[in-house]
């Protein structure tokens, strides 16, 4: 069975204050959809919330993968279900190393008794390493402490290659980064690509989608997809900014939730 | 024959042990002047922690202590703890020395390692020389008792410019809460030498139910230019008390490295100090602990700069579960004069539970102008966003929290020399914070 990801009518608060007012979005296998907005609109609570941040509480609406209701499990269920989040803000972990991170993390996924070997675990992270042109010094760092942001990013992209998951959802993985580790980054998701893996990748430039192309472009604002259209939609509004589709829609301030 | 010690001790008995175990004048008349110190002196006072209600009276009694014909009649949990292959081996267990070994090699260069009360009667004058000049035995009760009541104990003396390349081993262990455990622990590292000494200090847990106290120090002695690393895994059992007393004197251009391990089940003092009298003298200490059940202790690294352009930095972190508190205090002090002086100090505890306590408390006493000093402290529970991160990669929350608290001890677990002390190290702590 194809990989299918659906959302339904999703609604989240954040400390009693609502955010997303209903958001409806089919993911197909095979597929990259992506969210664009300006800031403040909820796209990174979207990311957020599909991951079950505990900030975030959920009040309506459904989300599911292949068939699984996402909601109701934890967030380490949600990762080993298949889902994988690229943060914006990865956590620094002190004192525990990137490889024994990343091992822990896919043999998680694979269950106990059928833990990854040692010697092949080591080849895999390598050559994704190589891959995303990373000094290897990186596997035996502290996780991201002292990482900067673009070596934080290109280690969030190494744990999607290595983890394998069904839906990738990647906020805000080009901020911060240079043109060429943007370039490293979109070669690595393009790697990726796959009939069975569906992408969300939640941008505020239309750059990242220079280098990859996605299938389905959709506009946030006031927590709510306001438009969708296809790849021309992204080089309209990198052309011609975010007024149009506000004018064309009668919103006159496009955020959410802001005090 | 055993001889009983009335609480904690006099004179007379002190003495008399002293005497029939055939120790010089000098060392019995110490004895003596220790025993009747500590019946007037009062227990060292640690900052918010009233020790004087701990049961503080069990010393024990003296017994002679046979020494094993070889390591293999060490109990299992002890043999654990030795490094594979290694020549430089002391135990001691309860009152006296069980077992001691040390390779030809370091012999031929005059390093000796032995136990202390052999030392006294085989290099006497050096002993006397050092031992209780970097602790006085007048400081407080716990300084007097053990210089009434200490017994086998380590004598590390590394001759000028000689290295020694492996650790020196240690094992001082307990199966018998009603023998005397007093180990006092003197190292003496001659100009320009190198050494590395490190020890567990442990109870054989199912051997162990009444009341103990270890009252425990530790003299070094670091001449110009030489340098030593000082590790130790302590891992009393529930029923103990352990009062552990280190300090250092630091020569010119001099090093001391401390990595202690506080891992006891039971009441703990530990209080490790460095005191940097020579010019660019320095001191590194790490300390972690975890606490559980309703322990408490007192865990204080202190660093005393005389010498210019001296440089101190020290690190405790610390797990408290359950009902254990931990009072933390880091004490950096720059006497005037000691000019360029540089004092770092870091104390982080992490605590897993509400009714769990830590506090930690920096301290700066600067009586210089041209210094630098800093200092940082936390006192917090386990970050969920830190949690929320790992479990976004599919790992399960108590294994992601395992994961966050292994790696906040993680600076100075990797830092134990020995690999089995290392081991053992890891395995109390996965014991100590699974529970």
């Amino acid at each position: 069975m194809s990989t299918k990801f659906v959302i339904d009518g999703l609604k989240a608060e954040i400390e009693g204050k609502e955010i997303l007012k209903g958001i409806n979005l089919e993911i197909k296998g095979g597929e990259i959809h992506a969210i664009m907005g300006p800031n403040g609109t909820g796209k990174s609570t979207l990311a957020s919330a599909l991951m079950g941040h505990p900030k975030y509480e959920v009040t309506d609406g459904s989300v599911s993968l292949d068939g699984e209701d996402i909601l109701e499990m934890e967030v380490d269920e949600r990762a080993r279900a298949g889902m994988f989040l690229a943060m914006q803000y990865p956590s620094e972990i002190p004192g525990v190393t990137n490889s024994d991170f990343l091992r822990s993390a896919i043999n998680a996924r694979r269950g106990e008794g059928n833990e990854i070997s040692l010697i092949k675990f080591i080849r895999q992270m390598e050559g994704k390493m190589k891959d995303l042109e990373m000094n290897p010094e990186f596997a035996h760092r502290y996780l991201n402490e002292g990482f900067s942001g673009g070596e934080k990013k290109r280690n969030e992209i190494l744990q999607m290659m290595l983890l394998e998951p069904k839906l990738v959802i990647l906020d805000e993985i080009d901020s911060g980064l240079d043109i060429d580790a943007l370039r490293i980054v979109a070669n690595g998701v393009n790697a990726m690509r796959a009939e069975d893996r569906g992408f969300l990748i939640i941008t505020h430039y239309q750059r990242l989608l220079d280098y990859i192309t996605p299938d389905y472009v959709h506009v946030m604002m006031q927590g709510r997809i306001v438009k969708s259209g296809g790849p021309e939609l992204a080089q309209r509004l990198e052309k011609e900014g975010y007024d149009w589709v506000k004018e064309e829609l009668g919103i006159t301030d496009e955020t959410v939730g802001q005090a | 024959m055993s001889t009983q010690l009335t609480t904690p001790t006099d004179r007379q008995t002190a003495e008399a042990i002293a005497v029939g175990k055939g120790e010089p004048s000098w060392l019995v008349a110490l004895r003596g002047q220790g025993a009747e110190l500590s019946a007037t002196l009062p227990w060292p006072k640690p900052e918010k922690v009233k020790i004087e209600r701990w049961n503080l009276t069990a010393v024990g009694q003296y017994e002679a202590t046979e020494k094993v014909s070889s390591i293999d009649e060490l109990p299992q949990s002890v043999r654990d703890l030795i490094a594979e292959g290694t020549e430089n081996l002391l135990v001691q267990k309860n009152t006296g020395v069980a077992w001691s070994q040390i390779s030809a090699e370091l012999t031929s260069k005059g390093v000796i390692f032995t136990d202390l009360e052999t030392a006294v009667k085989e290099h006497g004058e050096l002993v006397q020389q050092y031992l209780f000049q970097a602790i006085k035995l007048d400081e407080d009760k716990l300084t007097a008792l053990n210089a009434a009541l200490w017994n086998g104990g380590v004598f590390v003396y590394v001759p000028k410019n000689v290295e020694v390349e492996l650790p020196l081993q240690a094992i001082l262990y307990n199966d018998k809460a009603e023998a005397t455990f007093a180990p006092h622990i003197l190292i003496v590292a001659e100009a320009n030498s190198r050494v590395t000494y490190v020890d567990s200090t442990v109870t054989v847990k199912d051997a162990v139910s009444a009341p103990f106290t270890h009252p425990a120090l530790v003299e070094v002695f670091v001449k110009q230019g030489a340098q030593v690393r000082f590790g130790t895994v302590h891992s009393l059992g529930e029923s103990g008390v352990d009062l552990s007393l280190r300090r250092a004197v630091v020569e010119n251009d001099g090093r001391i490295e401390w990595i202690i391990g506080d891992l006891n089940d039971g009441h703990t003092v530990s209080d490790t100090k460095s005191v940097l009298v020579g010019n660019g003298s320095s001191s590194d200490t790490k300390i972690i602990s975890v606490g559980q059940g309703k322990q408490q202790m007192s865990l204080t690294t202190q660093a005393v700069h005389f010498g210019k352009s001296s440089d101190s930095n020290m690190i405790t972190r610390a797990v408290m579960r359950e009902s254990a508190s931990a009072i933390i205090n880091g004490i950096t002090k720059i006497e005037h004069g000691a000019t360029k002086a540089n004092g770092v100090q870091a104390e982080k505890v992490l605590m897993l539970s509400p009714k769990a306590r830590g506090d930690a408390n920096p301290i700066l006493l600067i009586d210089e102008d041209d210094v630098t000093a800093g200092h940082a402290a936390s006192v917090g529970q386990v970050n969920p966003e830190q949690v929320y991160y790992l479990m976004s990669r599919g790992i399960e929350k108590t294994v992601a929290e395992r994961l966050i608290i292994h790696g906040f001890l993680a600076p100075v677990v990797s830092e134990v020399p020995v690999e089995a002390v290392r081991d053992q190290l890891n395995r109390l702590l996965e014991r100590k914070l699974q529970g």
